[in-house]
């Protein structure tokens, strides 16, 4: 198999019909391909995240990461974007839906695409990629460490964050979890509210728990990197894209 | 861990920012979240700032837990130490 990609920015249709930037890779093969859409950690559209979406072209797929600080900060410093949509009560949900199912219809109208598309956060992006999941019609998604899918978050706070168990019951994706046990946010004990509430409402949920890994496991730029809950995770990562996304 | 915590204040001050130039800062973000550059995994974070400027009027700064509240007591050591007629 070929390990060809090319990578770039591009500019796609988010929330309401605004254009926003979002950066692309796609391999030269296979000539039909599932999509993957990357949503960024809190910290912003950075070099880490891009690393990400590169590593999903090399793995076959068509993939993208909408910018979503794009219309706070166009063109800044991916830490002077995140600043200022926090201090400005970060991205809404709604709109996040909005640019996640914009980068979605992106990568499904690529002649490559094979009509299949999945979602993937970290960290925040995490509890994003399941609240798409809950709200769009994709074929697999993967939730790495989002905090406040259960749980209660901290009010009186500027971020307007609120968790996702009403709407749980309307999740449309296989969900791949992937946690450490030392986390606190999500703790162990929300993970396991998750698990309880998706096997209620049957739905299809894959999730894996990490000893000596807390949260970020996967940010290789970070001191919460843990190699061997990385690997492990990245592996399980191919495997359920492989069994959703592939055909 | 993201903890979303985010506070808000207003301000009246100058800082060094950006290619070395001074500017009026208005507002001040203050969080205890991931840094950006700190070798720590959750730092107190502030950001200096004058948003009518653009994200790049921003002064950052990512301290561990102890050091910020050192910061603290070093604020409030120098701010006591002058006269209360001038810090009043």
């Amino acid at each position: 198999m070929s390990d060809s990609l090319s990578a770039e920015s591009v500019r796609i249709t988010g929330h309401d019909g605004e254009e926003i930037e979002a950066y692309l890779a796609r391999p030269s093969h296979p000539p039909s391909r599932g999509g993957v859409v990357v949503i960024h950690h809190m910290p912003g559209y950075d070099r880490g995240t891009k690393e990400i979406v590169r590593r999903f072209g090399e793995l076959g797929y068509d993939a993208v990461c909408p910018n979503l600080y794009w219309r706070e900060a166009p063109g800044a410093d991916p830490a002077d974007a995140a600043a200022t949509a926090r201090a400005g009560g970060g991205v809404p949900d709604e709109r996040l839906v909005g640019d996640v199912g914009g980068a979605a219809g992106y990568l499904r109208s690529l002649p490559s695409s094979n009509g299949k598309v999945g979602v993937i956060g970290y960290c925040s992006g995490g509890r994003q990629s399941v609240l798409a999941a809950c709200n769009l019609d994709l074929d697999a998604a993967v939730d790495c460490y989002g905090a406040f899918v259960t749980g209660t978050p901290p009010e009186g706070f500027p971020l307007q964050v609120t968790n996702l168990v009403e709407q749980l019951p309307s999740l449309r994706a296989p969900l791949l979890g992937l946690f450490g046990n030392e986390d606190s946010h999500p703790s162990p004990e929300q993970v396991d509210e998750l698990d309880r509430i998706l096997t209620e409402h049957g739905k299809p949920h894959e999730f894996h728990r990490y000893d000596d890994a807390g949260h970020a496991f996967f940010a290789t730029d970070r001191p919460s990197y843990r190699v061997a809950a990385a690997n492990d995770g990245w592996e399980r990562i191919v495997e359920f894209y492989g069994k959703y996304l592939g055909g | 861990m993201c903890t979303y915590a985010t506070v808000q204040t207003t301000l009246e001050g100058s800082a060094k920012g950006p290619e070395g130039s001074w500017f009026a800062v208005t507002d001040a973000t203050v969080y205890f979240d991931h840094p950006v550059h700190a070798l720590a995994e959750h730092t107190l974070n502030i950001d200096f700032a004058d948003p009518a400027k653009g994200p790049g009027a921003r002064v950052a700064v990512e301290l561990t837990a102890a050091a910020a509240r050192d910061l603290l007591s070093a604020i409030q050591e120098a701010l006591d130490s002058a006269p209360a007629e001038l810090t009043a």
